[in-house]
């Protein structure tokens, strides 16, 4: 086996077991993620000095069950990257095929759509929307699909452009198809498995700056076991009990690095190159 | 090259246009400002008073005009946090968070352009793939966790740095460091990318068969042609890295704009938010406009465009 096909494999074992770990959640999760009990504070995990079998990872500042939240933690997080790349998606790839297979003005509109939202500071922005409209999964996500759609126009536009005048669009044309139908039967079926590998690389940035807004307060509210807000809520405990802020950490780290790991190989195997 | 230059002008001031409404109609998203900046606990009146007091009653259009009228001649409005100027409150955090991007984009060029070389010297070998998952990790790396980490290795367990504040200049060693990360990524990739290029080329084999050292050739032949795109992307990637200091402020205590910027969001503080976006995407526009301007330079072949 070659390298390249081992850390593939390695990507879709990841996010594979995230996702089976997010949608068996009720099943796998020892405790309920939301019980609080306040005599059972801050527990260590099981291997570590006064940790306990029943508390796998420990407990947090409320008494919750640690391992319990960071499996429905794995819900949050995939979630919102899916409904994420969903929405950006749709809007991305509307605007790149249009300026990309109608070219000119409708083109340069495009173009500058993209640069404009370059312009725009990413962060700062989701940020203050989500202060002005309140924290909720749903405005996150909204929110990050609203901004995170310049990729998929960029790699959309130039795909288009690479296949309008090929034998086939030509054909479509002059059989007499329809503007819609070209766009829909003819360009995007033959775009998209570029638009797939943007996908998962999308999906990775948008899962990070969920954790992100909800590290800084304003991505998904408390009691929600959101990765990012429960590193932030272990913030203040870190310095004596490091493992607070580790046990999440780490889980996102690793499903982030699965999913750069299986766009890099799907982009090999499907011999397209997305990235910038 | 002068048309070249002028439309890309053009293109800058209407992006500002376009990024100053997007800003000013960000805030009033919530529909009613006047009702966010009194908080949940106050009365009509108190909204009411609010409301005339910073102008909100005027139609949108006049505020909007006011507004960007002011803020084209440097005049950002007032912070109703700080009750002062808002320009002099950037003017006095904006260094903090350019001294810290600069810092971060050393970093990462000092690490990204020797590994990228290293990567494109011996391509497909073990080190070659060792170096591509330094790019994936910094890409997976969540900026605060690694920012937190530091602290605890770097600040606590060695005593090496200080956990936050930059009283002195090693302040800026970690978060420096995390910020690297962001960009070192793409960076990394970039240079490899041009490296293996320019090492195929004829002028590498001419320069090659002339018996030319293989460290002159590298360092003085292939990068400096594969630098341009570097050096564009560079500048590029210091715009988004000002924007993302907003988290590493954060975590790291340090008052720059970014942290500015947040301690106004959850403090209601409009104007400070409006203008911190401004000033961050003409910082962006700027740069990009000033990599257009060096690619011109270094790339006769851009000039007719």
């Amino acid at each position: 086996m070659n390298p390249r096909s081992v850390s593939t494999g390695l990507g879709l074992l990841i996010v594979g077991g995230v996702l089976a770990i997010a949608l068996g959640a009720d099943l796998l999760a020892p405790h309920d993620p939301f019980a609080q009990d306040l005599s059972q504070r801050m527990i260590p995990p099981s291997w570590m000095d006064g940790g306990s079998p029943d508390h796998l990872l420990g407990t947090d500042q409320l008494g919750r069950d640690y391992l319990s939240r960071l499996i429905f933690g794995a819900r949050i997080s995939l979630l919102i990257g899916t409904l994420t790349v969903v929405t950006s998606g749709l809007i991305g790839t509307t605007l790149g095929v249009v300026g990309g297979y109608f070219g000119g003005r409708a083109d340069d509109a495009v173009m500058f759509a993209i640069t404009c939202r370059l312009a725009i500071p990413l962060i700062l922005v989701a940020l203050t929307v989500v202060a002005l409209i309140g924290s909720s999964l749903t405005v996150v996500v909204l929110t990050l699909g609203l901004l995170l759609w310049e990729r998929f126009a960029v790699v959309a536009r130039t795909t288009t452009m690479q296949i309008r005048n090929l034998d086939y669009v030509a054909a479509a044309r002059a059989a007499g198809a329809s503007t819609p139908h070209i766009l829909i039967r003819e360009i995007l079926p033959n775009i998209l498995t570029h638009l797939v590998v943007v996908g998962t690389l999308e999906m990775a940035l948008a899962i990070l700056l969920e954790a992100a807004l909800s590290f800084l307060g304003l991505g998904v509210p408390p009691p929600l076991p959101s990765w990012g807000l429960m590193i932030a809520e272990g913030k203040d405990y870190m310095f004596f009990s490091p493992w607070v802020i580790m046990v999440p950490g780490v889980a996102l780290f690793i499903l982030v690095f699965g999913i750069n790991l299986l766009g890099d190989g799907l982009r090999d195997l499907l011999g397209v190159s997305a990235r910038r | 090259m002068r048309k070249f230059l002028f439309r890309r002008a053009i293109l800058a001031v209407m992006v500002m246009l376009t990024v100053l409404t997007v800003a000013f109609a960000l805030t009033r998203l919530s529909g009613d400002l006047a009702v966010s900046i009194a908080g949940p606990n106050a009365t009509a009146e108190d909204v009411a008073t609010i409301r005339k007091n910073y102008g909100l009653d005027r139609p949108l259009p006049v505020q909007f005009l006011d507004w960007a009228g002011a803020a084209a001649s440097g005049d950002l409005g007032r912070s109703y946090l700080y009750r002062a100027p808002v320009s002099g409150l950037i003017r006095e955090r904006l260094p903090i968070t350019v001294c810290l991007g600069l810092i971060g984009l050393a970093f990462a060029l000092a690490t990204a352009i020797p590994l990228g070389i290293l990567a494109a010297m011996r391509e497909g070998t073990l080190l070659d793939r060792a170096i591509g998952s330094v790019a994936l990790i910094g890409q997976a790396m969540p900026s605060f966790w690694l920012g937190l980490l530091l602290i605890i290795v770097f600040g606590l367990k060695l005593q090496w740095l200080p956990i936050s504040g930059v009283d002195t200049w090693d302040g800026y060693i970690m978060p420096g460091i995390v910020l690297a990360f962001s960009a070192i990524p793409a960076l990394l990739r970039l240079t490899r990318a041009g490296m293996i290029e320019a090492l195929s080329s004829d002028y590498v084999r001419t320069a090659r068969a002339k018996g030319l050292s293989t460290g002159s050739i590298v360092l003085k032949h292939a990068l400096r042609n594969a630098a341009m795109p570097v050096v564009s992307v560079a500048a590029v990637q210091l715009g988004f890295m000002l924007g993302g200091s907003i988290v590493i402020e954060t975590v790291f205590a340090l008052h720059g704009v970014g942290y500015l910027a947040w301690e106004s969001i959850s403090k209601n503080d409009f104007p400070v938010v409006q203008a911190v976006v401004l000033v961050l995407a003409i910082i962006y526009v700027g740069l990009t406009l000033l990599a257009d301007m060096m690619n011109a330079v270094l790339d006769p072949r851009l000039r007719g465009g």
